[in-house]
């Protein structure tokens, strides 16, 4: 089993005939993804190629929908076009939309969430995110699939290397999804939605939750960790070393004053009984504890 | 990117709101002939991106031009909390008012906007919230309905501000939402907002922080620092590198924000067993991590002259380890036969991790030296830079 996206899931990609758009597409459908449909305004009626592949391209996303059944979206635009990509995405009510595209600005994610809360139909992964994958069945997004296995982890991650990290150092045991949500300051779906998701998942036996310096999110997970998680978590966060008031590479990425430090993070997650890591390879170790003790 | 006071209340002023008349200065001179045509006291502000100037000393009131001169005289130059005051602010001293305080900012954790007015200005905010909170009103903003000006009077309203004010108040916040929105900014904060005995609201200070994501949509290029501002991010910048500078010996260049935050830590811990080593800098090359923006990378941070050695921590998701590996021989022969002036340590992990290692032993420089775990690269480097 998995989360948020199975070999079931059918995947359109907005952005699908741009550079990055492409690239990926091809890498989503050698991962196994079921790629439906691409949508570029202005293209619709032409289709690309990928190897033995042949996906038709769509003007909008509910006509994509209508005519494919895809109940995933992968959006690929630049950051300027991105706001409306992903209303056209939400007003046709596609179940799940993972924003790829870095450097969105802060009050299009606002506008785009507040819309999406409003409909109550779309699940929203990222922006500024890698996405996510379950592997062995789809990919969503630009998570490599040759660095894992499927298996029994799930893994929920502000940050894409650091993901790939862990995914590679614990590929002999496997994931059932790693959902990469973005190290923007404003995000769709955070960590506590993936650990419920998880929790629930029967396919998923323990859980890597991977935090950096910024906001309150993983003080937030903790305490819904003590309350709802029942599977063992073991995390990791980054940023010990970050001084205050500097943007570290990600846009969420500060220490504001005292709010939003690694050591803090740190101690509320190992407060509710959660083993953090002191780095990624001893994060790894300790899943494999957690592992070897079932 | 955060704004000077100065430039805050020029956007301020752009979208309608009242400010004290004045100008920067950058030297004392300069100061005198703006108080000379301003013909009033002035107060001369130390204009710096942190707060707590008053209690610094970076704020004084000058009753005429040549105590204007002698006051931004000591405050040109000034430390406050590690940022130097290259200018000042001289502006007309505002006599006899009320003290408010009115924000707008990003709710990262609810993922709305949230609007924040007290009538106890002046202070420290987070000192109201903890010893008056019924004097400070907490509104989450809609992020598609905005704040008009009926929302702009409950606000005030709830802030507690005088029933006399409220429509002053209210025309004001309207017009910060505005900066807010309109200007893509993170954090508009106006402390203290100033009411006159003849109710006439103005913004006596101004905090603003710009969204950097939006910058394609703006015109904001002039509010940027100049090449003052630091030598090696500003040119780190030019090579359009994520480059932050930091005060140790390791330089690092990774890919991918978190993964290059993690090597920070796990150098600084390494570092603790060799006479506290820390890292030198922070420096995300992205996912590509082509030959040129290797040997980019490696200029910069061979040009701090703390750094004693450097790591290269790359994980080959997308890109592949031999591709990364063929970039850091290509880099490596730009600085020809002298070589780099220090050893960098390289771990290469993730696709074709084994290949890649080939490649830089193949290669044999003598100052690269390859480990295969990032706590062993860590460990290695660190001893390098203590020796």
């Amino acid at each position: 089993m998995a989360i948020f996206l199975t070999k079931d899931s059918k995947v359109l990609v907005q952005g699908m005939t741009g550079a990055e758009g492409s690239r990926h597409t091809a890498r989503m459908i050698a991962a196994g993804t079921d790629i439906v449909a691409g949508v570029t305004p202005g293209k619709g009626g032409q289709s690309v190629d990928f190897g033995e592949r042949r996906v038709p391209v769509f003007g909008g996303v509910a006509e994509a929908m209508a005519e494919t059944g895809a109940d995933v979206s992968v959006v690929f635009v630049p950051p300027r076009f991105a706001r409306g990509a992903v209303e056209e995405a939400v007003d046709a009510g596609i179940p799940l939309c993972v924003v790829i595209t870095e450097g969105v600005p802060v009050h299009d994610t606002l506008r785009v969430w507040a819309r999406a809360q409003a409909a109550g139909t779309t699940r929203i992964i990222g922006p500024n995110c890698p996405g996510l994958i379950s592997p062995g069945q789809a990919s969503a997004g630009i998570i490599p699939a040759d660095i894992t296995s499927a298996g029994p982890i799930g893994l929920v991650s502000k940050s894409g290397t650091l993901t790939y990290q862990l995914m590679y150092e614990l590929r002999d045991i496997g994931f059932s999804t790693a959902v990469g949500i973005g190290g923007d300051p404003v995000i769709g779906t955070t960590h506590i939605d993936a650990l419920q998701a998880f929790q629930d998942d029967p396919g998923t036996d323990a859980i890597v939750m991977i935090g950096e310096i910024g906001g309150d999110a993983e003080e937030r997970a903790a305490a819904y960790i003590e309350k709802h998680v029942t599977k063992p978590v073991v995390a990791y966060v980054a940023g010990f070393t970050a001084p205050e008031g500097k943007t570290m590479g990600h846009a969420g990425a500060i220490v504001s004053g005292s709010s939003g430090t690694a050591q803090a993070k740190k101690e509320a997650l190992e407060k509710v009984g959660v083993r953090v890591g002191k780095t990624p390879s001893e994060t790894a170790r300790l899943m494999r504890e957690v592992m070897g003790s079932r | 990117m955060d704004l000077y006071e100065h430039q805050a209340k020029e956007l301020f002023a752009r979208h309608g709101i009242t400010v004290p008349p004045g100008r920067v200065a950058a030297t004392a001179q300069e100061a005198r002939l703006i108080a000379t045509e301003l013909k009033a006291p002035v107060v001369i502000k130390a204009q710096v991106k942190t707060g707590g100037r008053g209690k610094a000393g970076g704020v004084r009131l000058a009753p005429g031009p040549a105590a204007a001169e002698n006051e931004a005289r000591r405050i040109l130059g000034m430390d406050i909390k590690g940022h130097t005051s290259h200018t000042v602010l001289v502006e007309k001293a505002t006599g006899g008012f009320e003290e408010y305080y009115a924000a707008f900012l990003v709710d990262r954790a609810n993922r709305t906007l949230l609007a924040m007015v007290s009538s106890e200005g002046g202070m420290d905010i987070e000192e109201v919230a903890a010893t008056k909170p019924h004097a400070l009103a907490r509104i989450p903003i809609d992020a598609l309905t905005g704040v008009d000006l009926d929302t702009a009077r409950l606000l005030a309203a709830s802030a507690g501000l005088p029933e006399d004010v409220h429509d002053a108040a209210a025309a004001t916040l309207v017009r910060l939402w505005e900066v807010m929105v309109e200007e893509d900014a993170l954090l508009v904060e106006v402390n203290p907002l100033a009411c006159t005995s003849d109710r006439r609201v103005l913004a006596l200070d101004g905090k603003v922080s710009l969204d950097d994501n939006a910058s394609f949509r703006h015109d904001h290029a002039a509010f940027a620092d100049g090449a003052d501002d630091g030598g090696l991010e500003a040119r780190a910048r030019a090579k359009h590198l994520n480059y932050v500078k930091l005060e140790g010996q390791v330089g690092v260049i990774g890919n991918g924000a978190g993964l290059v935050m993690s090597t920070l830590d796990v150098v600084a811990y390494a570092g603790e067993r060799f006479g506290g080593v820390r890292p030198a800098n922070f420096l995300d090359i992205g996912g590509g991590a082509s030959a040129q923006v290797m040997a980019d990378g490696l200029e910069i941070i061979l040009s701090d002259p703390d750094v004693r050695a450097v790591l290269v921590n790359v994980f080959g998701g997308i890109t592949a380890c031999d591709a990364v590996a063929n970039g850091i021989v290509a880099a490596l022969q730009t600085f020809g036969e002298e070589g780099p002036r220090c050893p960098i340590v390289v771990r290469l992990d993730g696709n074709n991790a084994e290949l890649g290692h080939r490649i830089l032993s193949d290669a044999g420089h003598p100052m690269v030296r390859v480990v295969t775990t990032m706590d062993g690269a860590a460990e290695l480097v660190a001893e390098l830079a203590a020796a």
